[in-house]
């Protein structure tokens, strides 16, 4: 239980996805004009994050290891470098599910996440999160409690950084630095004060 | 010059400095920050992206009228997927060395923004030349972008450039005092913010429009 909380709280602020892998970049800045649209994505992460690390942990030890299929007959094979095509399957599958699910039930959110949605797919925050899980050999509760964990981080990240610019819009910024530029700025102050946590061993 | 030898040109050309996918576009910005600290790793990123999006956008174009709408996304997934392993499998064969380095950032080409982005809003329109062509220019603009911070970082973060010693360094008995900051990853995004401002008071077309004009000042003027 312990190493559970360690986990979740190392995934949320020492190992920040955003903010200290700079994973999921391009819809952490091209997203957080707004808080609300901010809040929304970050919770479609929470979800997909929860789901995705998870399922890819059971693919990962029941077919894709060396060894893995020996409850099938097949003790020698070992498929891991089928593992980019089969977590990215996972992922696409589940946020298109998610897709029609939002489109059916939620319009509005899906309206607000537009185009982002599909990208969902493509921020490599989700499938970073399953790298990370396959590389430290985490189990599967390890990896349900991680997901969450990496999917909060982030959602945190993103709603902090849509606050920030929702004052800055009012300030008087250099004509060549209004919007992206100020933006990336604003990120590496914020990453560089999440390199604070650094530091913190659980 | 042909009608159409140009709009290949434009196509080529113009995600350079017009249509930049990191400056403009908010495409492929997590790869750019986090491989930057040295130029070989930035340059092997980049021939290693700008051959995926090319032949993806390529292989997307053509099976593009046969893909189901509702299902487009992961067709194109497994496309890139495919072409990624191949790329990882290559590098690990014949530059171990720096695919040891770039580790999950191989694998994290299938979700760079970059390629898949191009696939959706270019090769799901387009034949399957010019969207090669499109791949390319795109994979070039990237290219140039990380080139830059590679550049830079490596230069005044540890003062060798490719490996070799541009500035001595004073702990080798130089005098260049290295630049620290440069090598954490956080400095690259203030390197991309000045590239992007460099860029946008050149092209002013790119300049984003204010949403609130400060007001002048109205307090009551003395009569």
């Amino acid at each position: 239980m312990e190493q559970l909380i360690a986990i979740f709280i190392q995934a949320i602020f020492v190992e920040n996805m955003a903010l200290a892998f700079f994973l999921g970049m391009c819809t952490f800045i091209a997203l957080s004009k707004k808080v609300d649209a901010a809040i929304g994505l970050g919770i479609a992460v929470i979800v997909v994050q929860a789901i995705t690390v998870p399922v890819n942990n059971l693919i990962f030890k029941y077919l894709l290891e060396p060894g893995a299929l020996t409850w099938a007959g097949y003790p020698d094979v070992d498929l891991s470098f089928l593992g980019f095509l089969s977590y990215i399957g996972v992922i696409a599958a589940i946020v298109q599910i998610l897709e029609m699910f939002l489109d059916k039930y939620v319009p509005a959110l899906y309206n607000a996440l537009g185009v982002f949605l599909p990208l969902i797919t493509v921020n490599c925050a989700i499938l970073g999160a399953s790298l990370f899980m396959v590389e430290r050999d985490y189990d599967f509760s390890e990896s349900l409690i991680y997901g969450i964990g990496a999917g909060v981080g982030w959602a945190l990240a993103i709603v902090a950084l849509a606050g920030v610019r929702e004052k800055l819009k009012y300030s008087d910024v250099p004509k060549g630095l209004e919007g992206l530029g100020i933006t990336f700025i604003t990120v590496g102050l914020m990453s560089l004060g999440f390199m604070s946590f650094g530091g913190i061993s659980l | 010059m042909s009608e159409e030898t140009q709009n290949y040109k434009e196509l080529l050309l113009g995600p350079i400095f017009l249509n930049n996918p990191i400056g403009l576009q908010i495409l492929g910005i997590c790869s750019a920050l986090a491989v930057t600290s040295s130029l070989s790793v930035a340059l092997v990123m980049s021939i290693a992206l700008t051959s995926v999006t090319a032949f993806s956008n390529l292989l997307v174009s053509i099976v593009r009228n046969q893909i189901p709408n509702s299902i487009r996304i992961i067709v194109q997934m497994t496309i890139i997927a495919s072409l990624v392993i191949v790329v990882d499998q290559i590098l690990q064969a014949y530059a171990f060395e720096t695919s040891k380095k770039l580790s999950v950032f191989v694998g994290l080409i299938i979700t760079n923004c970059i390629v898949m982005g191009r696939a959706e809003a270019f090769a799901m329109k387009n034949g399957p030349i010019s969207s090669f062509m499109d791949g390319i220019g795109n994979g070039l603009g990237y290219s140039i972008v990380l080139i830059l911070v590679g550049t830079i970082r490596e230069l005044f973060g540890s003062g060798t450039l490719l490996g070799f010693e541009i500035l001595p360094l004073i702990t080798n008995g130089g005098w260049y005092v290295s630049n620290g900051l440069l090598l954490l990853p956080p400095s690259s995004f203030f390197i991309i913010g000045f590239l992007i401002w460099v860029l946008r008071e050149w092209k002013t077309e790119q300049v984003e429009e204010t949403e609130y004009k400060l007001a002048p000042n109205s307090r009551a003027q003395e009569v």
